[in-house]
């Protein structure tokens, strides 16, 4: 039970249960299967996008380039699709591009020895620009994708959501179960320690911002084929910031060497109930945001007191 | 784990006789010898740390490195190791020259390294450091981890050596500074390696821990490990060494064994270079 109790994950799993359970009361159509389908798709992409970030949290590293990656693939994708190639091709060159983005952002880091912040800030005003350059700032259809493929990308209700929990769950597997993940700790934890091991650091932190935006990116066409069209403006710095709050509040530091998938996903869960929560009880978005501010505030004073809690437990 | 006796003999003259420049010992061969380093230099920037050593480790040898902070020990180890690349110089394992350009490829000849900062992670548990960067998968691409086969052998060895960790699952930031030099210390050790660099692996240890370290080091070299050791505490090294190098401004000064020198011999050197140092005001210029 006290192993349960001290989890790092516990004190988010509590703060959804009270949130689920209080909206519940306060609107009976909370449960209604219209409410839920709108709340997991705007939990799918912030859970993707916030377990990517695990990976390069716990490398001491961020990708604040990720809400744009998630925008600018479908973009690709659409011009590609533009230019006469058929959707499924426009859709793999479109990931192609997304690795290059990562394999960018992590280059930069690593070879060049620049703050991953910095480096991801530089790409994400980049990608922001090249969205505003091709689209003409105008807004634009995705690609009708129809039939099982359409279904199975995007336009089924639970299709999002899908893809979400499948992506999650490898990016558990890798973090949790495999040689790599363990290099991923290692490399955030000590880096020297991991590159006197022989770890290849810079490659472990090369693939992790590579995974992250290939995943955002994926997650990104999948919503846009669910909205049906695509906008210049659309809110990627909001999904960005989601997702790293959903990793933060989860139980993921931000010096390296801890992270939480599990967490991360609990995390999205909370800002998804926050916020479709206060529009069902006809709260304006503006004290969600206020309310978002006090969460991630609390979430992380009783994280920090959590995690001293464990390791004098441990001792 | 070595090569036979009868092998390194029949490959020794020839190999013995294409290196000319190796004449400390008219009596000792090539196939003594199982680790040579030939001049090797590294500069960081405008510092030099190292100039030309040339330094060599027999086999079932145990060899001390002494100098001052900053004489360039841990430097020499760590090219040794394959951490980092001299600028010039070349290594020998058992008479073949080795370009290591990695810590993998040091491994790969039977070199294995204890780091004077342990090159442990705190958030890993004890066994998840013991196997770092030699954890065993289940095989396939995807390289998931067997954790109960590495908990298991992790335990036994640390048995095996009278390690005594309570919690094999415990993160490695809750032990104490000796525990976590005792599994610095296992890990080189678990691997049957025939080379042995330990860069002060006393540091950190209570006079319990280092008699346990001690024992350690002794009974590997007595099952044929060559070993260089770095440490301050002349003692240590008077109990653990056959023979001693002093390094100093990257350079080796002295080469003799134990039994032919002191500690107050070794004191005087160092204290004798120390005020030399003083007196041309090298010190002073050198920060």
């Amino acid at each position: 039970m006290q192993k349960i109790l001290l989890r790092r994950e516990t004190a988010i799993f509590a703060v959804a249960v009270v949130l689920i359970v209080y909206f519940s009361l306060r609107n009976h159509n909370f449960y209604s299967y219209a409410n839920i389908v709108t709340m997991v798709q705007y939990i799918a992409p912030i859970a993707v996008i916030g377990a990517g970030e695990v990976l390069v949290l716990v490398l001491a590293e961020i990708d604040l380039a990720a809400g744009q990656t998630f925008l600018i693939s479908s973009w690709i994708a659409y011009l590609l699709w533009q230019d006469g190639l058929p959707v499924g091709v426009a859709i793999g060159l479109s990931l192609c591009c997304c690795l290059a983005i990562g394999a960018i952002n992590g280059l930069i880091t690593v070879l060049l020895n620049v703050p991953s912040f910095v480096t991801t800030l530089g790409v994400y005003f980049a990608l922001l620009g090249l969205v505003l350059v091709y689209s003409g700032d105008n807004q634009a259809d995705m690609p009708g994708v129809t039939g099982n493929f359409g279904q199975a990308f995007g336009i089924s209700n639970w299709s999002e959501i899908g893809w979400a929990m499948a992506i999650v769950g490898v990016i558990w597997f890798v973090l949790k179960r495999t040689r790599f993940g363990l290099h991923v700790t290692a490399t955030g934890g000590n880096i020297l320690a991991a590159a006197e091991s022989g770890i290849p650091t810079k490659r472990v932190k090369v693939w992790c911002f590579m995974i992250l935006a290939v995943s955002a990116g994926f997650i990104g066409i999948i919503d846009s084929i669910r909205i049906g069209s695509l906008d210049p403006a659309a809110p990627g710095t909001a999904e960005m910031f989601l997702a790293v709050s959903a990793a933060v509040i989860g139980g993921t530091a931000l010096t390296g060497g801890r992270g939480t998938v599990l967490g991360t996903i609990i995390g999205a869960v909370v800002l998804g109930v926050l916020e479709d929560g206060f529009i069902l009880i006809g709260v304006s978005e503006n004290a969600f945001i206020l309310a978002e501010g006090v969460v991630i505030l609390v979430a992380m004073a009783v994280n920090v007191q959590l995690n001293r809690m464990i390791l004098r437990r441990e001792k | 784990m070595t090569a036979t006796d009868g092998d390194m003999a029949s490959k020794g003259p020839s190999v013995g006789s294409a290196r000319p420049g190796y004449v400390e010992d008219t009596a000792r061969t090539e196939a003594d010898v199982i680790f040579r380093a030939e001049g090797i230099t590294k500069h960081f920037g405008a510092v030099v740390a190292l100039s030309g050593v040339d330094l060599h480790l027999d086999r079932g040898e145990v060899l001390g490195l002494v100098g001052d902070n900053g004489a360039g020990k841990s430097t020499l180890v760590k090219i040794l190791c394959g951490f980092l690349r001299p600028d010039r110089g070349r290594i020998f394992v058992e008479g073949k020259e080795v370009t290591f350009h990695t810590v993998q490829d040091a491994r790969a000849q039977g070199i294995e390294t204890v780091y004077q900062d342990l090159a442990l992670v705190p958030q890993l548990t004890v066994y998840e450091n013991l196997f770092l960067n030699r954890e065993i998968t289940g095989g396939g691409r995807m390289g998931v981890l067997s954790r109960r086969r590495m908990r298991g052998l992790a335990k036994e060895y640390l048995d095996n050596i009278n390690v005594h960790i309570p919690n094999i699952d415990a993160e490695v930031e809750l032990l104490s500074g000796g525990q976590r030099q005792a599994i610095a210390v296992a890990r080189a050790t678990r691997q049957d390696a025939k080379i042995l660099l330990l860069d002060e692996p006393l540091a950190a240890m209570g006079a319990k821990e280092s008699a346990l370290i001690m024992d350690l080091v002794k009974d590997l070299s007595s099952r044929g490990v060559s070993m260089i050791v770095i440490d301050h505490n002349y003692a240590h090294l008077f109990a653990l060494c056959d023979r001693l190098n002093v390094i100093q401004q990257g350079k080796v000064t002295l080469d003799r064994p134990v039994a032919e020198t002191t500690i107050q011999e070794l004191t005087d050197l160092m204290v004798s270079a120390f005020r030399k140092q003083l007196e041309t005001g090298h010190l002073a210029a050198e920060d």
